[in-house]
């Protein structure tokens, strides 16, 4: 008697759910205790610490003194208006060409490089070991008034014959862009690399047009790397000083240049906790926003 | 190993076993007993309880309330690893950092044998894997992969073995195959085989005992023809193949047959398959034929001694191969299922008008009372 | 046949596209190392003056460069043992147990990720000045192990999520009890993943300067050096450095890929 089969979907049942322990209740706790405790004094406490002395007044010679002092968050944002924009625009650039630079060479890894894909991935980690600051100044080099890069520019017209690169917003944005770059690329190639290739040969049957199959299936699977390798990108370059200092002027100024200055240099420690409180709530609200539109357009 | 062990008494006994998750009850009440070196399955539709069950008495999770026992002794607080069973995991679970041998040895060694080769290579031959030692359980295929952890729950000459739907992922060539694998070393090792499993054919061809399961309740337990012949529940008739239920009123009782009325056709019954109940109430019954017990005759065609008959219209056709099935409406409008062995007889079309007729004791009677439970899936195809 | 010929464009163009963002990457590269071999003779090490070995032979020839080297290293090394073993009981907790404020320890894992290193850095400065800690070796370490713990979670926490709990449960059904089913199973899964995060903990700690800069005192790490050189003068000798780096963590990582690569087969 052999009845053919129904063939049920496959069971899945609820097989992996997580073990409930039901002795040791404690356990988490203490396996939580030290990193949490740690994050609470040298995070929690530190921020509440800077909240406290933005709202402090006074001077480096007789001291400072809580009197929460409000104003000194309305005077450091109309002050320095200026470079909290250049910061959000310097580094709103240098994420987009980021993106553009990091998305083309993730989609290759990925999805051509075939056997080559490890070594790949190695040369795009390796030249970020040769140092932050190392790496900066060598851009000062390439990009410096007698350099080759100049050289070529101003022979192909893209620069005027006095032009230069070096002490612009060019070469403070091109600094930026290349600084947090394996940021960008990594989590991009990490959700690439996930994607089902049959989704796309599937659209690629459907669509016809390889081009509508990327857009309508690649990038879309893609967007959880997008989303997190903008982020990476965009909040350390908004905090960045080193390469206004190395590669551009006074005049192009980011807010890491104040809150640096006024803390290391001047001493003015409320208006340097207001610029760094206003600078974290900033990029909190934006990520924010940003987070929940990317996620609910991943979703669509 | 190989050789068959001293019968020591390992009986399983469920007793009362209850599990909830929150508001579901995954099992409910569940009694069951399984002697000792039998095969067993325990077959139900998805979500019924079964994995629960099982991963209770591997001690994987905490019943609610109930009890196990294995022979003597109460597992029911133990730790899985104070228990002298082991578990086939539905995806096999097998370590993906060590080799076959190591995985195949890994529970000899937590119970600290040292000298784990000639056992490991013994069981490895078993289980036909000899050579494959050094592989890791990304280099061998699904089938490989199950027998791999099938050896490694063996070697440790559990009392009780626990397959959870073993065969799931395998292609059905395969599954066949390892059907019939299992049941051979089953039968060399003679330990008892608790055998999960949704595919009511598997449980055919495998066991020597199926618990039909439903609802975190055992509906029905026994062999597994007399599952087929005789399901006690709606559910299990039409879990187990395929039935035509008929409902009829009881008439009365003639020596040993019993009278049954259906609109204005009578039929007979073997008065053993009523139970008193049945008799006493004069009230309804169910009547279940299996498709392959009716007869399709002209209905001009004298009926043959000592068989029941109703009469019908064939109302379509379907060509299988080395059967047909034709669905015939009765006179009170209800399509029964008929499956025709092809022999010599040509296929009957549509519109024809037909008798069916079956022996008395082809059929089997349930209480009208029964819930007619459709939870069970219709085979897609017949025979 | 005109897909075909598509495709053939497409991966020919995607693939010279890449091969030019990766020159893009190795210029500075490139610059670094051909720099580390230049005769200078001014202060800065901007201009080629001509070839020479004398800075390679002579590393530590700048004063406190090799010392600063150092530091950076011991702070690097204690910081990692100490964050990825922090990190590591975390994400630990987050993936394998039940408990309350689940959502509060996460948010503070993701806190410190989210904020600029400006803003870290000056915040323990501001604390460390109300409290009247004097900035120096020890307050660099607890900046670098707190930015670094959060690494050491996520890095963790995904290798942990990426395991299937069944073979925790297949262990104990095979005799072997908590502890044994941690060390036989849990470690050794878990371990390549905790290495992936003491290394990116090691050089996120060895290459940070913005939070060491607020927080350093008179302590002088490898990019304190490097930072102040770029004031005062840059020798060849940073260019070694760099060059060195550039080529141990190459190293590293491409033997790490071959062994990896080793074992699977
Ligand atoms: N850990 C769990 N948490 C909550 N519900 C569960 C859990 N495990 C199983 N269940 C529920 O219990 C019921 C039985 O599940 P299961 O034993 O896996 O069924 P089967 O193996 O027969 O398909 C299902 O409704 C399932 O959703
Ligand atoms: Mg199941």
């Amino acid at each position: 008697m052999t009845q053919p089969l129904v063939a049920p979907a496959a069971d899945t049942g609820a097989d992996v759910a997580p073990p409930v322990r039901r002795r040791g209740r404690w356990i988490p706790y203490l396996l939580l205790l030290p990193g949490l405790l740690w994050l609470a004094i040298f995070f929690v406490l530190p921020m509440l610490t800077v909240a406290s002395t933005s709202l402090q007044e006074g001077s480096l010679a007789q001291g400072y003194e809580l009197t929460w002092r409000l104003a000194n968050y309305t005077e450091a944002a109309q002050r320095y208006a200026a470079q909290f924009s250049r910061a959000f625009l310097f580094a709103a650039a240098s994420t987009v060409l980021a993106l553009v630079v990091s998305y083309p060479l993730a989609y290759f890894i990925a999805f051509k490089a075939g056997r080559w894909r490890n070594l790949l991935l190695l040369l795009v980690i390796a030249p970020f070991f040769t140092s932050f600051l190392i790496r900066t100044l060598a851009w000062k080099i390439i990009l410096s008034d007698s350099g080759w890069v100049v050289g070529t520019f101003q022979t192909l017209g893209l620069l005027p014959e006095q032009g230069r690169l070096l002490a612009t917003s060019v070469a403070v944005i091109a600094g930026l862009t290349y600084n947090f770059l394996p940021f960008m690329t990594l989590p991009l190639y990490a959700s690439l690399e996930k994607i089902d290739r049959s989704l796309i040969e599937a659209a690629t049957d459907l669509y016809a047009s390889p081009f509508t199959a990327f857009w309508k299936v690649t990038w879309p699977l893609s967007l959880p790397g997008v989303v997190a390798g903008t982020l990476l990108t965009f909040i350390p370059a908004a905090g960045d000083f080193v390469n206004v200092r190395f590669l551009g002027t006074p005049s192009q100024s980011m807010i890491g240049n104040v809150i640096e200055s006024r803390f290391l240099v001047v001493l003015d420690y409320p208006t340097a906790a207001a610029l760094s409180f206003t600078l974290m709530l900033a990029i909190l609200l934006l990520v924010g926003l940003y987070v929940r539109r990317a996620g609910t357009e991943t979703i669509v | 190993m190989t050789t068959p062990q001293p019968t020591e008494d390992a009986e399983l006994r469920l007793i009362g076993l209850t599990k909830r998750f929150g508001p579901v009850t995954a099992v409910d009440d569940l009694h069951l007993r399984v002697p000792s070196g039998a095969f067993i399955a325990l077959l139900g539709p998805s979500g019924c309880g079964k994995t629960t069950t099982l991963r209770m008495v591997a001690g994987l999770e905490a019943p609610t309330a109930g009890q196990i026992l294995l022979g003597d002794s109460d597992l029911t607080g133990l730790k899985p690893y104070r228990r002298p069973v082991n578990t086939v995991f539905q995806s096999y679970a097998l370590f993906p950092h060590l080799d076959i041998y190591e995985n195949v040895a890994f529970g000899l060694r937590r119970s600290g044998i040292k000298d784990v080769r000639a056992q490991v290579g013994q069981m490895l031959e078993l289980v036909q894997l000899t050579g494959f030692e050094r592989r890791r359980p990304s280099q061998v295929s699904g089938g490989q992969a199950q027998r791999v952890a099938l050896a490694r729950a063996l070697i440790n000459h559990p009392k009780m073995l626990l397959l959870d739907e073993p065969l799931g992922a395998l292609d059905l060539k395969l599954r066949r195959e390892m059907q019939l694998t299992l049941k051979r070393i089953q039968e060399e090792v003679r330990i008892t085989f608790l055998h999960v499993t949704h595919d009511q054919e598997e449980a055919m061809t495998m066991a020597d005992t199926i618990a039909v399961m439903s609802q975190g309740r055992i509906e029905q337990l026994g062999h597994p023809e007399q599952l087929y012949e005789r399901p006690r529940t709606q559910f299990v008739a039409n879990f187990l193949g395929q039935s035509n239920m008929l409902r009829a009123t009881v008439d009365g009782r003639d020596g040993d047959l019993v009278t049954l009325r259906i609109a204005d056709t009578t039929l007979v019954v073997p008065a053993e398959m009523l139970s008193h109940g049945m008799l006493t109430a004069s009230g309804e019954v169910h009547v279940g034929v299996r498709p392959e017990k009716l007869d399709l005759a002209p209905v001009d065609d004298p009926v043959p001694q000592g068989r029941n008959a109703l009469r019908g219209v064939v109302v379509d056709t379907s060509f299988m191969g080395t059967s047909t099935q034709y669905l015939v409406r009765t006179g009170w409008d209800q399509e029964l299922t008929v499956f025709a062995q092809n022999r010599h007889t040509d296929v009957v079309a549509p519109g024809t008008r037909v008798r069916l007729t079956w022996r008395p004791e082809h059929a089997f009677v349930l209480d009208a009372d029964t819930p007619t439970s459709a939870a069970a899936p219709q085979p897609a195809v017949a025979p | 046949m005109s897909r075909r010929l598509w495709r053939g464009v497409t991966r020919n163009l995607v693939g010279f596209y890449a091969a030019l963002a990766l020159l893009y990457l190795f210029l500075p590269v490139f610059v670094v190392i051909v720099f580390s071999f230049n005769d200078n003779v001014g202060r800065f090490n901007f201009t080629w003056q001509g070839f020479t070995l004398d800075s390679w032979l002579n590393p530590c020839g700048v004063a406190g460069l090799c010392q600063a080297m150092i530091r950076s290293i011991q702070i690097a090394i204690v910081s990692t043992i100490v964050a990825t073993a922090l990190g590591t009981m975390v994400a630990f907790a987050l993936v394998r147990h039940r408990f309350r404020g689940r959502a509060m320890t996460n948010l503070l894992i993701f806190l410190p990720m989210a904020s600029p290193e400006v803003v870290l850095g000056s915040a323990m400065l501001a604390l460390f000045l109300n409290v009247g800690v004097r900035t120096g070796f020890l307050t660099i370490l607890l900046g670098h192990i707190m930015f670094n713990i959060s690494y050491v979670v996520v890095t963790v926490k995904a290798r942990l999520l990426g395991m299937d709990s069944r073979l925790e449960e297949a262990a104990m059904d095979l005799y072997a009890d908590e502890w044994q089913t941690f060390r036989r199973v849990t470690l050794p899964l878990v371990t390549p993943g905790v290495v992936a995060a003491a290394l990116l903990a090691f050089a996120l700690s060895f290459d940070d300067f913005i939070i060491t800069l607020f927080n350093s005192g008179n302590t002088t790490t490898f990019p304190l050096f490097v930072y102040g050189a770029a004031q005062r003068g840059i020798p060849p000798q940073i260019n070694v450095m760099g060059t060195a780096l550039f080529a141990v963590a190459f190293v590293v990582l491409l033997v790490g890929q071959v062994t990896r690569r080793f074992r699977r087969s």
